[in-house]
């Protein structure tokens, strides 16, 4: 799926160094499909041990409904690497994030999955998180986030990430293109290992 | 030439390509995989009718989901049950070899690689699984990847990568008794903070490294993440070259040699360049214990638990905040002497024979307090059977402990071992994260030493005292 702009609503969870754990809790991580895993986001922040929910948890708020760019603090997915992260908040509609920072595993895996993650300045950010619900507009191809009405920011992004996403090009094919120079590399190294062993 | 770092040298021989405009494609020397990170990955390759291009340089077990209780028992768990089986089912569709729950050298994937020698200086080695740091110690580039890459790797052996900036972590001086390698990981973490190594690679160097035992290196290596570093390794040495001789998948004869040969031009230059640098003097470290919900919250042991009222950042003062609320506990006060529940010696940080023997020594002629339970998982089949061999089963049992099946266990606890909600446990893992041992458990993150010395007193307790 090629990704140009987004322009949506915020949801803003002011917490830092939200790990992947609080994302998708492990127990979530039996399955052996993706199917499913948009029930595990965040789930353990959203609902009460009775399985109701929490009625002061952002995204239980009905005003966040069909938002889909989340706004959290610095360091957002460290720990696990699971992909599992980027799935559940696919599934709930996500497709950016905005933060100071973000661990590198996580960044990676959303890059791959079509969640863009945006780092943007500590004012700009601070500018968001006083203002959950408020309209944002993301383009990737001028990496700018702007405030309606507001302040705006560039953010990086790597060149290649950048056009995988805006071309919708799927990583493995270009990988899979490499092949004259993987079977080089093999026929110059051996093995670094030899499980025959 | 420039002069390089152990990081740039292990980069720069696995560059396969490195297009302008695009990130390079790395080499994968191993890929370790286990059972809760690849499954959508093999369905990718089904989908697409691709193969494993290297089941040789592939290889699997069995951790995160596997029960600790007796193999003859059924899995009770239907869907930990169903993804044991598709892994099983994976690995004989594409030609890999699988350490299952039947196999002497199951366990877990980052004890289980270094304990057969798949784990060797200078190798690029993944697995999707963020502790893949640990095979740092033996001077590799290890670094946990997501499920696409496990994808990417299966089909090409190779990864799109940015290389990554070299933090040198030194620390020099004499550990004092009492305090281990889980010490000062964890002092490292607290000073620099969960994020202070993101976009980097660790060089841990100093004497106090050097002379660290290669199972203490692999607990340091393992905790890179926790920094926020993806990979953290060792230069390797005679400790390395030691440990490794003899083992399954080591070299063996004039490979041996010419390997040895080889490995000993890895540590990095003189004068290589650093992006950052920490120091740390082993001498005045104490045994350390993590009070909040992320692994950087640590204090020493005699340490008072830190008052958000002292925090000037906003952001940083209601993260603190809502972590001693979670754990309920009051900033001002001492964590030594909080009652627990549960100890947890066991994790692909802590799970080695050493830790075990380390955690013995403690309970030897002692009785783990009856408020607690203790659970001793030993990371792998061989570390299990050498425990029992030197009699360490029964010390545990004979204390009260309940000595396990290898496996991840209750540091994540997938597996059905977790704390209940509200529980306090010291746990030897790696990651104190909400919910993290059992929805609503609270862990406060130790060496083995601690933890045994808390499971025998039924508090926080500084080991020393029991010396």
């Amino acid at each position: 799926m090629k990704f140009e702009k987004v322009i949506s609503k915020t949801v803003v969870i002011p917490v830092e160094n939200i790990d992947t754990d609080q994302i998708i809790p492990a127990r979530y991580l039996k399955a052996i499909s993706k199917d499913g895993l948009g029930e595990g986001l965040f789930r353990d922040w959203r609902y009460n041990a009775d399985g109701t929910p929490k009625a002061d948890f952002p995204l239980n708020n009905p005003e966040a409904a069909g938002a889909q760019i989340l706004v959290a603090g610095d360091n957002f997915g460290c720990g696990s690497s699971r992909e599992h992260a980027p799935w559940a908040l696919t599934q709930n509609g996500f497709r950016a994030v905005i933060s100071t920072s973000f661990a590198d595993i996580f960044r990676g895996n959303a890059l791959k999955n079509g969640l863009l993650p945006v780092i943007v300045p500590a004012d700009f950010h601070a500018e968001l998180l006083k203002n959950p619900g408020a309209v944002v507009e993301i383009d990737l191809a001028s990496q700018t986030v702007k405030l309606a009405g507001g302040k705006s920011a560039e953010f990086p992004i790597d060149a290649f990430s950048k056009r995988c996403l805006l071309d919708g090009v799927d990583e493995l094919g270009y990988m899979l293109q490499q092949e004259a120079a993987i079977a080089a590399y093999e026929a110059a190294h051996p093995a670094a290992v030899n499980t025959a062993a | 030439m420039k002069p390089r770092t152990i990081v740039e040298k292990i980069w720069d021989s696995h560059v396969v390509a490195h297009p302008p405009g695009a990130p390079a494609l790395l080499y994968v020397d191993l890929h370790l995989v286990h059972e809760v990170t690849s499954p959508q990955a093999f369905t990718m390759l089904r989908e697409r009718g691709l193969k494993v291009r290297r089941p040789d340089l592939t290889i699997a077990t069995m951790d995160h989901s596997t029960p600790t209780t007796s193999r003859d028992l059924p899995i009770l768990d239907p869907i930990g049950r169903a993804q044991l089986e598709q892994m099983s089912k994976n690995c004989a569709d594409f030609g890999i070899r699988l350490y299952d729950l039947k196999s002497d050298k199951q366990g877990i994937v980052h004890v289980m690689g270094p304990e057969q020698g798949l784990t060797q200086p200078g190798m690029t080695i993944v697995c999707g699984d963020s502790h893949t740091a640990t095979h740092g110690a033996f001077g590799a580039l290890a670094f946990g990847i997501g499920t696409s890459q496990v994808g990417h790797v299966f089909a090409t052996q190779c990864l799109l990568q940015q290389p990554s900036k070299t933090y040198a972590v030194r620390v020099d001086g004499t550990l004092k008794p009492g305090v281990s390698a889980k010490d000062i990981i964890l002092a490292v973490i607290a000073k620099i903070g969960i994020g202070g190594g993101t976009g980097c690679v660790f060089e841990y160097l100093g004497s106090t490294i050097r002379g660290l035992s290669m199972e203490e290196r692999m607990t340091i290596c393992n905790m890179s993440i926790e920094g926020g570093a993806r990979a953290g390794l060792v230069a390797p040495d005679d400790t390395t070259y030691q440990y490794l001789h003899g083992r399954e998948f080591a070299p063996k004869g004039a490979a041996w040699e010419a390997a040895v040969a080889r490995w000993r031009q890895l540590p990095s230059d003189d004068g290589a360049e650093y992006a950052h640098e920490l120091r740390i003097d082993a001498s005045r470290l104490e045994p350390m214990v993590t009070f909040g919900t992320n692994p950087g919250m640590g204090i020493p042991i005699s340490a008072a638990i830190p008052d958000p009222a002292s925090v000037s950042d906003p952001l940083e003062r209601s993260d603190l905040t809502k972590a001693l609320k979670y754990m309920d506990l009051e900033p001002g006060k001492p964590l030594k002497g909080h009652p627990v529940n549960v100890v947890f010696v066991g994790s692909c940080t802590n799970s080695r024979i050493s830790d075990l023997r380390a955690a013995a020594s403690v309970i030897k002629g002692r009785k783990v307090n009856p408020k607690v339970r203790m659970l001793v998982v030993p990371g792998s089949q061989q570390v299990r059977q050498q425990a029992i061999a030197e009699g360490l089963d029964k010390i545990f049992r004979e204390a009260g402990a309940d000595f396990r099946e290898a496996g991840c266990s209750m540091c994540l606890a997938m597996n059905g071992d977790q704390l209940e909600p509200g529980e306090y446990s010291v746990s030897t893992s790696n990651r104190n994260f909400e919910g993290r041992q059992g929805k609503g458990g609270r862990t406060f993150l130790a060496s083995p030493l601690t933890a045994a010395a808390s499971a025998v007193t039924g508090v926080v307790t500084d080991v020393r005292s029991l010396l």
